[in-house]
């Protein structure tokens, strides 16, 4: 967990929503049917950890389109998830070397190169995300957290501290993070896959196709007092980029008052935890919420109530940059978690998965990295 | 956008005490642009509009001009720039510390305001302070190099075989190479100066083991290789013949200080980190290492060097020759009260006191019939600090009716009431 670890804890794994959407596109343009069900039974296969199988099915969809993007894009993933990271880092870098506009496959790459500590290489592959995508959000958070430990590494050549030793414990949480959050990130609906261009060579657009980028995390870089200023923020020799324009979201009324509940609700978590109220704290999760690294529940309680009220001295937690999205009784609510404790002081980027339980809504997934 | 400042203020302030008035400066004639180096540096608040011209070539290539030029891009807010001229230092050093420090800081402002200089929470604050202090010294020696219309005191005659002279300057963490320039009646040319590390304590050793640096005239004595050396010592040493006479007969105590070279962990070490030694980066040392010759090159250590127009040197200069030659004339004068004028009071050499060596003089005289005495190789040194005495050294060759003697003869002038007098007297 990034309050307990190095800021760089659990990079995003970022599934390949828009690129899938573009892809089927391409499916609905040009291939059978009886195909197009097969990437989803990949991922679905990936969901439960059935990599074996799934590395099956995406080599047989391959087979017959050795250059799709998509399809390699998930053997990429599935080798990640089965820590085969020479292969992973294989099918990512010819990916991007094969379609240099995707973002996706750089990200990738780079929380790879994260995991086996090559720092430079991940901002490497980052900044080349973020140089085809100037609003590719996932990236520059990632690129944030490269940074913060590459500052961390310099610090502790300028001080000669002892290095920190985060990295190791949580490629796991990593994976797990990738399959609890994939699924719902990659919900989109195939109609927006029509607006992509089918073309021979997948689409260059693709960053059109996918969802609205949320503006404030989006700049996240840019945006944060006293981080680089846009003019600042991209060497001279490149030409500044432009942010993407965010769509406006559609905010229909019948969320408001859910985002306003959930917005408390988060509010009420981050006081209890700050407070060290571990009944106010525990009672924000879910019955069924999903402890991350597959700890049981008891025992994730129970290292909490160590972290949070064995801790000594004061505890503050920052919510910031919240941004939710309503499904019906189930809501994705994305912020930046500004935590400080004693010598500890970490910024992270936390996706909670809530659902609705009568008037309350309660956390039934946590990620953070 | 929103720009937030905060972590420019404070690199500000640490130009801010980098560009405090110096020395060079206040004694540049106001007709005279300053030099490059000076105008190209960030100083908001007299010189914005003027143009960072290229610093110019210097003989020496420590990373002095960079470190300016990274500082001259965090002050203007081009910090990708910044962080792009760091890691091009840190390539050419990669474990130079202070730029390790200046990367964090650099890549920390991307995730986060920055509150100071070596911003990581609970940073070491000795550790970054020391970081700071290299930092400041080296961009204010950057800025305030030696002009050379301005002679360091110290240096008032080199001999002819004395090729190189080393001047250290404790306050600013500087060591000052200076050639003996025979074609210029041996006047002391610039060469380089280089950053130094000094002792935990600072200047002015006094005692075993007190962790300061000694301040007075030297030479070194020795070349020890880095074969024979701990890793501590870096590329090489060159011990230097402290405690000196002049130390000794003040009670002054002590061994082992050398100029010497640094650890293969760290680039630099800080300004203040060493048992008394005089630490160079390895680079600097073999730069300097080059020049030294063994029991010859002069090596004056001061508290913060004073520095001479050419005219105040050469009226220095004149008229320490002009006491030397007097009291070499009063000698072969044979008249002995003329020359025990030449003769402190407080003359001392050895277990000899005035009175001891007046009597002996005295004695000594009554049977010359004639005295012939030679003063060559001469050398003449300022001794850094408050009181007003000169090393002079020269091989000397006497002559008399019954007794030739050549030696190489070291003394202490001290100048007491306007008068310049021998306060102490030994062979070298």
């Amino acid at each position: 967990m990034a309050i307990t670890t190095s800021p760089l804890a659990q990079p995003r794994f970022w599934q390949f929503k828009s690129l899938r959407a573009a892809a089927f596109g391409l499916i609905v343009s040009f291939a059978a049917p009886a195909l197009a069900d097969n990437l989803p039974e990949v991922q679905r296969l990936i969901k439960q950890g059935q990599y074996a199988q799934a590395l099956e099915k995406v080599d047989a969809w391959l087979a017959s389109r050795p250059k799709d993007a998509q399809g390699r894009f998930l053997k990429g993933v599935i080798y990640t998830e089965m820590n085969k990271p020479t292969e992973a880092i294989g099918m990512f870098t010819r990916l991007s070397e094969d379609y240099p506009e995707l973002p996706e496959p750089y990200n990738n790459l780079a929380v790879l190169y994260a995991q086996q500590q090559q720092y430079d290489k991940a901002r490497t592959a980052l900044e080349m995300a973020i140089r085809t995508h100037p609003s590719y959000a996932v990236a520059y958070e990632n690129l944030g957290d490269v940074y913060a430990k590459l500052a961390s590494q310099a610090y502790d050549k300028a001080l000669q501290l002892d290095g920190s030793n985060a990295g190791t414990q949580n490629k796991l949480s990593l994976i797990r993070d990738l399959i609890s959050t994939s699924g719902k990130v990659n919900a989109k609906p195939a109609a927006d896959a029509a607006t992509t261009t089918a073309t021979a060579t997948p689409p260059v657009k693709v960053a059109d196709a996918r969802p609205t980028p949320v503006a404030p995390t989006a700049n996240i870089v840019s945006t944060t007092p006293g981080a680089a200023a846009p003019e600042t923020s991209v060497a001279p020799t490149t030409p500044p980029v432009k942010p993407v324009e965010p769509k406006p979201e559609p905010a229909p009324a019948v969320s408001n008052a859910a985002n306003e509940a959930i917005s408390r609700a988060i509010d009420a978590w981050a006081d209890a935890w700050q407070k060290k109220n571990m009944k106010g704290y525990l009672a924000a999760y879910a019955p069924d919420f999903r402890p991350p690294n597959g700890a049981s529940r008891k025992d994730w309680e129970a290292d909490r109530t160590k972290r949070i009220s064995g801790k000594s001295g004061k505890i503050s937690v920052v919510i910031e940059d919240l941004q939710i999205t309503v499904d019906g009784d189930s809501a994705t609510a994305k912020f930046r978690q500004h935590y400080k404790a004693g010598s500890l002081n970490t910024s992270a980027t936390k996706t909670m998965t809530l659902v609705r339980a009568g008037s309350r809504w309660l956390i039934k997934e946590e990620n953070a990295r | 956008m929103k720009v937030d400042r905060r972590l420019f203020p404070i690199i500000g302030l640490l130009l801010c005490l980098a560009a405090t008035p110096h020395l060079y400066r206040r004694l540049q004639p106001e007709t005279q642009p300053v030099d490059t180096a000076v105008s190209a540096a960030p100083m908001p608040e007299n010189s914005p509009a003027l143009p960072a011209e290229p610093p110019p070539i210097l003989s020496d290539a420590g990373p002095e001009a960079q470190l300016v030029g990274i500082f001259n891009a965090i002050e203007a807010n081009r910090l990708n720039q910044a962080l792009e001229l760091t890691e091009n230092l840190l390539r050419q050093y990669p474990n130079y510390r202070l730029a390790n420090l200046i990367k964090g800081d650099l890549l920390l402002a991307r995730t986060r305001p920055i509150a100071a200089f070596g911003a990581l929470a609970n940073a070491p604050a000795d550790k970054v302070a020391d970081l700071r202090a290299e930092a400041i010294v080296r961009l204010k020696a950057y800025r305030e190099r030696p002009e050379d219309r301005f002679i360091p005191r110290y240096l008032l005659q080199m001999q002819p075989d004395q090729r190189f002279a080393v001047v250290v300057d404790m306050q600013r963490s500087r060591l000052y190479l200076y050639a003996n320039d025979r074609d210029n009646g041996g006047r002391p040319r610039f060469v380089a100066d280089y950053y130094v590390t000094q002792g935990k304590l600072g200047a002015d050793k006094y005692a075993e083991g007190d962790k300061k640096t000694p301040i007075g005239v030297y030479h070194v004595t020795a070349n020890l290789p880095r074969q024979k050396l701990a890793d501590l010592y870096g590329n090489g040493a060159f011990p230097i013949n402290y405690p000196n006479e002049w130390d000794r007969q003040r009670g002054r105590r002590g061994s082992g200080i050398w100029l010497h070279g640094t650890p293969s962990n760290t680039f630099a070490r800080p300004p203040r980190a060493s048992d008394g030694c005089v630490v160079l980066t390895n680079q600097d040392l073999d730069a300097v290492a080059k020049n030294l010759q063994v029991g010859l090159t002069p090596v004056i250590i001061s508290p913060s060097v004073e520095w001479l127009s050419l005219d105040d040197w050469a009226r220095e200069r004149d008229e320490l020759n002009a006491a030397i030659d007097a009291w070499r004339h009063d000698w072969e004068s044979r008249d002995t009260e003329r020359y025990l004028k030449h003769y402190s009071p407080r003359f001392k050499s050895g277990s000899q006191d005035f009175a001891a060596f007046a009597a002996q003089k005295r004695q000594v005289m009554a049977a010359k019939e004639w005295i012939k005495v030679a003063t060559d190789n001469l050398s003449v040194f300022r001794n850094p600090g408050p009181d007003e005495v000169v090393v002079v050294t020269f091989d000397q060759d006497y002559r008399s009716n019954n007794l030739n003697n050549r030696m190489k003869k070291r003394q202490y002038w001290q100048r007491e009431n306007g008068q310049w007098q021998i306060i102490y007297e030994g062979s070298a």
